[in-house]
């Protein structure tokens, strides 16, 4: 008998008892809705902390001199010295001075973050200049007062045309020389409200006079490990004790907790699974009620020529079917409600084409597995008794 | 040409627990191509073993069964199920139609299991149904036909696959006494354009409709012989509930 044949034959039997098959799938519905929500809410939640974290640079390197005494200190010459002596690990460095600024145009003041930073910095971290030009080797040495600003500062402050114009940061005027490219969307808390100055003005700002944090790339992800062993070397020279200060690689915070989040999917995905298995049961159960209501109909089939793999397959199929009519609608709901999650949350949640390949091919291979032994059973009757059953 | 079906000592033995039971106690038989036969005998007399050996929907203890020249023993469940769609076409009391298909896919059924393709199989599905003046009820389904028609709906069925023998097993049964002689007339019909049938029964009245009987009695044969020459046997061997009609009637006045 064609396969074609045997998968219309399948149907026709779901459809005659409706409620029944809505019954018998909704294990697998739910087993697959939950699997498929969990796993593209948990790759969604991967991507987003991908993301903040390539958008610090997953290569970087922070240095925070944390002594409140101030006594100690990591000389910027130290850094550049250890920068230029390995330029095969570190790529690039600059001081990250950061003070908290209240930017003043006439009237209006607005609150903000200044930095410090040298004239590597926008480089590193891939900050395109759409208006003027970066801080230069000779705004950082001569501490000239100039700063570049993000989009948002350039619209709120100005109204756009902010280059050449001067402000205000913390009572000390400063000439815009140069405009970043927008970033996210020109708002207050997004990325385009920054402002960078030479961090030989900053530090002067801070109570110590001395820059207390870095910022430093390695070359590639590869040799994050090196680069921050040579920092740890130049602190413990220059500082000694590990209590003043810390040393944070962005790339070992990222891997060990995108490590968390693959963990807690696989968690997820196990207790899901476990619904899948009782679902499956059901699935058997339902065939083997199935078969027994059904044993004339076999006995029938089977005086008439049906030979053991036609009613093996027939069974096989029914249950195959039921459970991937199911998996499709678990992976229908399970779509839905993760989008929906995502739009809620904020994040672009998207079903993964891999787990919507899977949870189809498992829904199809528990309905298989479950059916195959109530399947046998129907196979195995023997005409005779199948013929006399009521 | 071997006759179409052979019975040479054919013994069918069940055992429960220690008693063996000889539903068949060795019988023998020969019938030809374009036959009627009726193998008649009470409820527990063999007569449905037997006719459970001759459909190939069981196989014989011992002794030799031969379905037009093959011999049916060893064959395993799917060899038997081949055996049962190429060479035998099945009527049954209760008509078993399958209340889900329509009468047309009723009647592909054994067509289907044959492997015919679908226009093919169609085709000689409605031409079956036509046969037994049903091709009109062919999208119907058996719950909207009467007693008759479905009955006429599975000799369509037990036809489609153009089998050897055709194997009625109490056609009439079901029946008013009325469509019970329209399905008999009608088998007669069949057996008038040469097709070879096999009727099982306990009723003398519709055994005797057809042109030579097989009484058997405690799983052996008692009388193998043209239908006007069973009475005899039937009084020695005293069948007598299921004495005909115009013997009863006899016996009341």
């Amino acid at each position: 008998m064609s396969m074609w044949k045997c998968f219309k034959m399948a149907v026709a039997s779901i459809v005659s008892n409706k409620m029944r098959s809505i019954l018998t799938m909704l294990g697998i519905i739910i087993g697959i809705t939950a699997v498929i929500a969990l796993v593209s809410l948990m790759s969604g939640m991967t991507g987003e902390v991908t993301k903040a974290f390539e958008e610090v640079g997953i290569e970087s390197i922070m240095v925070n001199i944390t002594d409140r005494a101030s006594t100690k200190e990591l000389p910027v010459k130290d850094v550049q010295e250890l920068a230029e002596k390995h330029a095969d690990v570190i790529a690039g460095w600059s001081p990250t001075v950061s003070m908290p600024a209240y930017i003043k145009n006439g009237n209006d003041s607005i609150s903000s973050q200044a930095t410090g930073v040298n004239e590597y910095y926008l480089g590193l971290k891939d900050l395109e200049i759409a208006y003027g030009r970066e801080l230069t080797y000779i705004d950082i040495e001569r501490r000239q007062k100039v700063c570049v600003v993000g989009t948002y500062i350039a619209q709120e402050v100005f109204g756009g045309d902010a280059l050449g114009k001067t402000l205000q940061i913390t009572g000390t005027p400063y000439e815009v020389v140069g405009i970043i490219e927008e970033q996210d969307d020109s708002t207050e808390s997004s990325n385009d409200n920054c402002v960078y100055v030479p961090y030989t003005l900053a530090a002067h700002t801070t109570r110590t006079s001395k820059v207390n944090s870095y910022v430093i790339y390695a070359a590639n992800q590869e040799v994050v490990e090196e680069a921050k062993a040579l920092i740890e070397a130049l602190c413990e020279k220059t500082i000694g004790d590990d209590d003043y200060y810390t040393i944070t690689a962005m790339k070992s915070i990222a891997d060990s907790l995108t490590d968390i989040l693959d963990k807690m999917q696989m968690m997820l995905i196990a207790i899901a699974a476990i619904s899948l298995v009782v679902a499956g049961i059901g699935i058997m159960n339902i065939m083997l009620v199935s078969v027994t209501e059904r044993t004339r109909e076999i006995g029938i089939r089977k005086s008439l020529g049906a030979k053991q793999k036609d009613i093996l397959s027939q069974f096989v199929i029914e249950a195959g079917m039921l459970s991937c009519i199911g998996g499709v609608i678990g992976i229908i709901i399970g779509s839905l409600l993760a989008i929906g999650a995502g739009k809620l949350l904020g994040m672009t949640v998207l079903p993964t084409p891999e787990s919507v390949v899977v949870s189809f091919t498992v829904s199809a291979m528990i309905g298989v597995f479950f059916g195959f032994m109530p399947a046998r059973k129907a196979a195995a009757l023997n005409p005779i008794d199948a013929l006399r059953y009521d | 040409m071997p006759p179409l079906v052979e019975m040479k000592n054919v013994y069918k033995i069940y055992h429960m627990g220690d008693t063996a039971i000889h539903a068949l106690d060795g019988i023998s038989m020969t019938i030809e191509k374009g036959e009627f036969v009726a193998i008649v005998g009470q409820s527990g007399s063999g007569k449905s073993t037997c006719m459970n050996i001759i459909g190939c929907l069981d196989v014989a203890t011992k002794g030799v069964y031969k379905l037009n020249g093959r011999a049916i023993s060893n064959y395993t469940q799917d060899e038997l199920a081949d055996v049962r769609n190429k060479m035998l076409g099945f009527i049954f009391q209760q008509y078993n139609l399958l209340p889900k298909l329509t009468v047309l896919e009723n009647v592909e059924l054994p067509l289907l299991y044959a492997g015919v393709k679908d226009a093919e199989r169609k085709k000689r599905a409605l031409a079956s149904l036509d046969r037994v003046g049903l091709k009109a009820k062919a999208g119907n389904y058996p719950s909207q036909l009467s007693g008759g028609q479905q009955q006429r709906v599975s000799i369509a069925r037990a036809l489609a696959g153009d089998p050897s023998v055709i194997l009625a097993d109490e056609p009439t049964g079901a029946l008013d006494s009325r469509t019970g002689r329209e399905v008999m007339i009608f088998l007669q019909r069949l057996n008038a354009e040469g097709n070879t049938i096999i009727l099982i029964t306990h009723d003398n009245s519709i055994a005797a409709q057809a042109k030579r009987i097989i009484r058997i009695t405690d799983g052996r044969i008692v009388y193998d012989g043209p239908a006007e020459g069973d009475v005899t046997v039937m009084k020695q061997h005293g069948a007598g509930e299921e004495a005909p009609d115009d013997a009863k009637a006899k016996g009341a006045t």
